[in-house]
């Protein structure tokens, strides 16, 4: 028994280690070298036709998180190219070979769409935001997709966008590198580039907001502005609709939308008219906190004794006159009535 | 808030004996036509104002989206809550104001103190008293008159409730005026006031008033008389024992004898009631469920 296993398993061994072998024998080449290619592309010197240097950064390339890799791993046509110096128009490298979950996420995106529906080229592919041969992961201060870095990386693009965020109460908190800071991809996701304008962005929000604001977030939840917007109706005010998406600023500061000076045009873009009496309104009242509103705790107070004093009492009034008649009713029926 | 006629006594008042040889099915009216539809308009108001307010009240319950779905979304929820809060408003104000037209008009007398009255009186402090002792078997069942006082619990509650709730929903509804006069954080007491008030009048109404009303022994599954007017001689006489001496002493009785309902009238009651306790007990779970989750 033990002999025939061994005998199998040599056999299968030969079968694998020589298929290769045979195939390379026959037609294939050995495929080059990360160094065969460095020849050519660590040389300055050596440009394309319409006169661009070919040069990769080999340092940067082996300290980058693809080192391990061989060039050929990604440029996946050149693995069987026998001429050298290859053509210049090359396949275009598929990540999604490798990063085939992102690259699925990524297709459905905004920025995918207009590359690959629109035609417009400027749209950022894998390479625009994560580089090309020096890529680094995102645990790396250095990396273009850094969480200091993001504001960078999108802002190439999105300049405008950058400028009003690096005004934010949020990028002040970056600058100070704060691990919870906000940046980009954390409302607007990396490769979803989820659009946050739907019920499930908007109720996402909410949550996202409230993983740092959370007693505020928890309070908005108990207005009806929370409710609304918890039963996935779009048509109440969520944390953005207030305070801005990119430029939020604490309300001390004048310039921002929950300032006492714009509070009431802030309300009155849902609210027509609302008044100085109209923004007393609190957006995320707790009735616990008695220095926030004296009503609204004696309110709470009062109800507190009130709902389980009355369900106490017509609770035990309910439970004695089941129980004295059905007493009764055994009574009579043993009286044979 | 019926009619108590204080008539001239007759002579005899004979019981009621619509022959010898069927036990006698003898009516008494209980309610009159304007009280009965009062409670209708009550009933299907509260059971919409419940179905449509609970979703928002508890928005992070997974039913809430469905029950809100039934209604056309949010939106839709929301114009039939109107609707009905409007309807309440004015059917309560109604209400009041035929209560006052009575009084002071018609001249109505017993309406605001005496056995027919709505209006708490010593008579129900002693009681609530004696229907404990009665639970506990240390003494007799009470003598209830017109209402008992877990009636005019159930009354003043609905009451003090809509006009409340009432004030409070109108101040959400309309914001914009109500901030003229008001101070912003007015709505955060609405709101809390609304929600807290609804907790209490939906817990209330659909376990409480449903149990002494309608599904404790003896009226289990429902007791029809607020649908069908009329309650049996032998009921009236067993349940509100003061009322019936009442009413044979001063010789009311004969007047308030009514046939009793008809067929049809009767499954209407039975079609109706359970219509509500459904609907109302299908709610009041939701709510516990939700709040016990």
């Amino acid at each position: 028994m033990r002999t025939l296993f061994s005998v199998l398993l040599i056999a299968a061994g030969l079968l694998l280690g020589e298929a290769p072998l045979a195939v390379a024998g026959q037609s294939s080449p050995q495929p080059p070298a990360n160094d065969d290619c460095l020849v050519c592309h660590g040389d300055p010197e050596v440009k394309r036709a319409n006169g661009t240097p070919v040069a990769v950064n080999g340092p940067a390339f082996a300290a980058s998180r693809h080192g391990p890799m061989a060039c050929v791993d990604c440029h996946a046509d050149l693995a069987t190219t026998t001429e050298f110096p290859h053509p210049e128009a090359l396949k275009k490298v598929d990540c999604a070979s490798c990063h085939g979950d992102i690259g699925a996420t990524y297709r459905d995106s905004i920025h995918a769409r207009a590359r690959e529906q629109s035609g417009l080229n400027v749209a950022p592919a894998c390479a625009d935001c994560h580089g090309r041969h020096d890529i680094l992961g995102k645990a790396d201060p250095k990396s273009r997709v850094a969480h200091a870095q993001v504001p960078v990386t999108c802002g190439v693009c999105h300049d405008g966008i950058r400028r009003r965020y690096e005004m934010s109460a949020h990028a002040v908190a970056l600058k100070q590198a704060d691990p919870r800071a906000p940046v980009c991809s954390d409302c607007h996701t990396a490769h979803a580039i989820r659009r946050t304008d739907t019920d499930a962005s908007r109720l996402g929000a909410t949550a996202e907001c409230g993983a740092c604001h959370q007693s505020v977030a928890e309070a908005f939840t108990r207005t009806f502005h929370g409710k609304v917007t918890q039963l996935g109706s779009a048509g109440a005010a969520a944390c953005a609709n207030c305070h801005g998406a990119h430029d939020i600023l604490p309300a001390s500061d004048p310039a921002s939308t929950v300032s006492p000076q714009k509070l009431q045009a802030t309300c009155g873009s849902c609210h027509e008219g609302a008044n100085a009496s109209f923004v007393q309104y609190d957006p995320h009242p707790d009735p616990r906190d008695y220095q926030r509103s004296a009503a609204l705790w004696w309110a709470n107070r009062f109800y507190w004794v009130l709902i389980p004093g009355c369900f106490g009492f017509f609770g035990v009034h309910s439970l004695l006159w089941f129980w004295r008649a059905k007493r009764d009713a055994r009574a009579n029926q043993g009286r044979g009535r | 808030m019926t009619d108590a006629v204080p008539g001239p006594p007759p002579a005899a008042p004979p019981p009621p004996d619509l022959g010898a040889a069927h036990p006698p099915v003898v009516h008494v009216r209980r309610f009159d036509r304007p009280t009965r539809r009062l409670h209708l308009v009550v009933m299907v108001t509260f059971l919409g104002l419940s179905a449509t307010g609970l979703p928002l009240l508890f928005s992070d319950a997974a039913w809430s989206r469905v029950l809100t779905a039934l209604f056309g979304g949010f939106r839709g929820a929301g114009l039939v809550h109107r609707f009905f809060g409007a309807t309440l408003l004015i059917a309560v104000a109604w209400h009041v104001a035929n209560v006052l037209w009575r009084a002071f008009v018609r001249g109505e007398r017993g309406l605001f103190w005496g056995p027919t009255s709505m209006v708490p009186q010593p008579r129900d402090a002693v009681q609530l008293v004696q229907q404990f002792a009665w639970f506990l078997g240390a003494g007799p069942r009470p003598r209830f008159e017109h209402f008992a006082y877990w009636e005019k619990f159930d009354y003043w509650a609905v009451l003090w409730g809509t006009l409340l709730m009432g004030a409070a929903g109108l101040i959400l509804w309309f914001p914009q005026p109500a901030s003229r006069v008001l101070p912003g954080w007015m709505f955060n007491l609405a709101l809390f006031v609304h929600g807290a008030e609804a907790t209490l009048a939906i817990g209330f109404i659909f376990v409480v008033h449903f149990f002494n009303g309608h599904l404790r022994p003896g009226k289990f599954p429902m007791d029809t008389v607020i649908f069908t007017g009329s309650v049996s001689d032998h009921e009236l006489r067993e349940e509100r024992a003061g009322e019936y001496a009442r009413l044979v002493e001063t010789g009311a009785l004969a007047e308030l004898t009514v046939p009793p309902p008809t067929a049809a009238v009767s499954r209407r009651g039975y079609a109706i009631g359970t219509a509500g306790l459904t609907i109302g007990v299908a709610l009041v779970g939701l709510m516990l469920y939700a709040v016990l989750r």
